[in-house]
């Protein structure tokens, strides 16, 4: 007996009724994978860490979905497609290994789901919506040159998993980058009107940074054991690199203190801007309104 | 091993290796590098896979494509495993699969340099050696889009035959 394709593979009848390419049953992306916590390495502060990580990359991959058909062409839609998948992957793994490090059992789905705004912990550069396509532009160039120092130094954390994600993740990363560093200087070096909306796209952009290089109590603790970066180390490079692109699309990076947060916290610590709550309303309905459902 | 075992790791190996890869089929999952071992233990087959995207959305149906041939081979008891380490590079498809690419009209990928460890250089213009055209084979070709209908394929087209084509990237 043989199949011609996957999909006619796994249309077969089943006892719990039709199987098709989005109910295979396999949904753990961690199967197999020992997700042991090192020795030495607090499971509380690791699941938190991914956590972390794990939600920069899924709201900023729902963002980017909301995108999807309202992109200037069709291949930026695709492209806009391809980086949203690339990061609710990397968000996934990080999602399940949170579940894993603190022994609490909790799946993906138990994370992206069932959490309320304040237990989400990304920075908030990933929710913000954009004015326009230079918007988003602007902010996916900080966030992936941002993401992807990031993830070429956790690519030797003592955490085999986080590094395994890193070490993924730094390939796709430089392909965003690129992507979004080319869109800068197209639209920064084209016509003034091109350049006035990417003018205003970095001043949007720019109070949303500092956020990114400050280190949590948990950061600093796992820094220290090798298993996270210090996020302060990574200024010197994402400087580096904007001033880069900037130099070539003829545009200034502004000038910009930091957006408040609410009496000091900010992402990390669950407190967000208010797009959050629309973000994940939108997120979180089908699983709110069909409790138990799987999909 | 039992000879048994061996004479069922064998069979379970050709099985998987033959199973097609879903989004590019004229590929198998041993031409595409994301086979890393079959293994039979107490009687179960333990399949390894390395998926090559995070957010790769067909991990799910080769998962169940592998059980459900193995399954029709005999084995009913089949455990696929993930395996994230090392992560999957184009470098993985192997000379057969880049044939098959190229006859099917897909550009195979260009191999690595191999740079491995400190930061990523960004690449505004012109990335790497130019890509073969799999029609005619000019090298006079050029990239229009970064990305292309699945995560690992990007879009060229060739200034020679005018042909579009796809090619799967380099990671």
């Amino acid at each position: 007996m043989g199949f011609d394709t996957a999909y006619e593979a796994i249309s077969e009848e089943t006892d719990t009724g039709h199987r098709w390419a989005f109910g295979t049953g396999f949904t753990d992306p961690l199967a197999g994978v020992d997700t042991a916590v090192p020795a030495g390495i607090d499971g509380g502060d690791l699941a938190t860490y991914c956590l972390m990580l794990g939600d920069d990359a899924l709201i900023m991959s729902h963002r980017l979905q909301q995108w999807l058909a309202r992109a200037p062409e069709l291949e930026e839609d695709t492209a806009l497609a391809n980086i949203a998948l690339d990061l609710l992957g990397q968000a996934r793994l990080l999602l399940a290994r949170a579940g894993a490090a603190d022994e609490s059992g909790r799946t993906e789905d138990d994370y992206a789901f069932g959490r309320g705004e304040h237990e989400f912990r990304n920075v908030r550069l990933a929710e913000v919506t954009d004015a326009d396509f230079a918007g988003l532009m602007a902010r996916l160039l900080v966030f992936s040159t941002w993401r992807l120092a990031l993830l070429t130094r956790l690519r030797s954390s003592a955490d085999p998993v986080v590094a395994a994600v890193a070490a993924q993740g730094v390939k796709e990363l430089t392909y965003h980058r690129d992507y979004a560093a080319q869109w800068v200087i197209r639209l920064g070096d084209g016509t003034d009107y091109s350049r006035e909306r990417m003018r205003a796209a970095l001043a949007a952009t720019a109070p949303l940074v500092p956020e990114l290089f400050e280190r949590s109590a948990a950061e600093q603790r796992l820094a220290a054991a090798a298993v996270a970066v210090d996020p302060a180390d990574l200024r010197a490079e994402f400087d580096g690199v904007l001033e880069h692109v900037l130099g070539e699309a003829e545009l200034d990076w502004p000038q910009s203190p930091g957006l408040a947060g609410v009496s000091g916290p900010a992402g990390r610590d669950g407190v967000h801007t208010e797009g959050m709550r629309g973000l994940l309303a939108e997120l979180q309905s089908v699983a709110r309104a069909l409790p138990g459902a799987t999909w | 091993m039992t000879t048994r075992d061996q004479e069922m790791l064998v069979r379970a190996r050709q099985v998987a290796q033959s199973v097609p890869d879903p989004e590019l089929p004229m590929l198998t999952l041993a031409d595409l590098g994301i086979l890393r071992d079959v293994a039979v233990r107490d009687g179960s087959v333990v399949v390894s896979l390395t998926p090559t995207y995070s957010g790769c959305p067909a991990i799910a149906e080769i998962r169940a494509d592998l059980a459900s041939r193995l399954a029709a081979a005999g084995f009913a008891d089949v455990d696929v495993r993930t395996v994230l380490t090392p992560a999957w590079t184009s470098d993985f498809i192997s000379s057969a699969g880049r044939r098959k690419l190229a006859e099917a009209g897909i550009a195979p990928p260009r191999s690595q340099q191999g740079a491995k460890g400190g930061p990523v250089p960004l690449t505004l213009f012109a990335p790497g050696p130019p890509v073969a055209c799999p029609a005619c084979g000019s090298r006079e070709t050029e990239r229009t889009a970064a990305f292309g209908a699945t995560a690992c394929k990007d879009l060229y087209r060739c200034r020679a035959c005018a042909e579009p084509f796809e090619h799967v990237k380099e990671i």
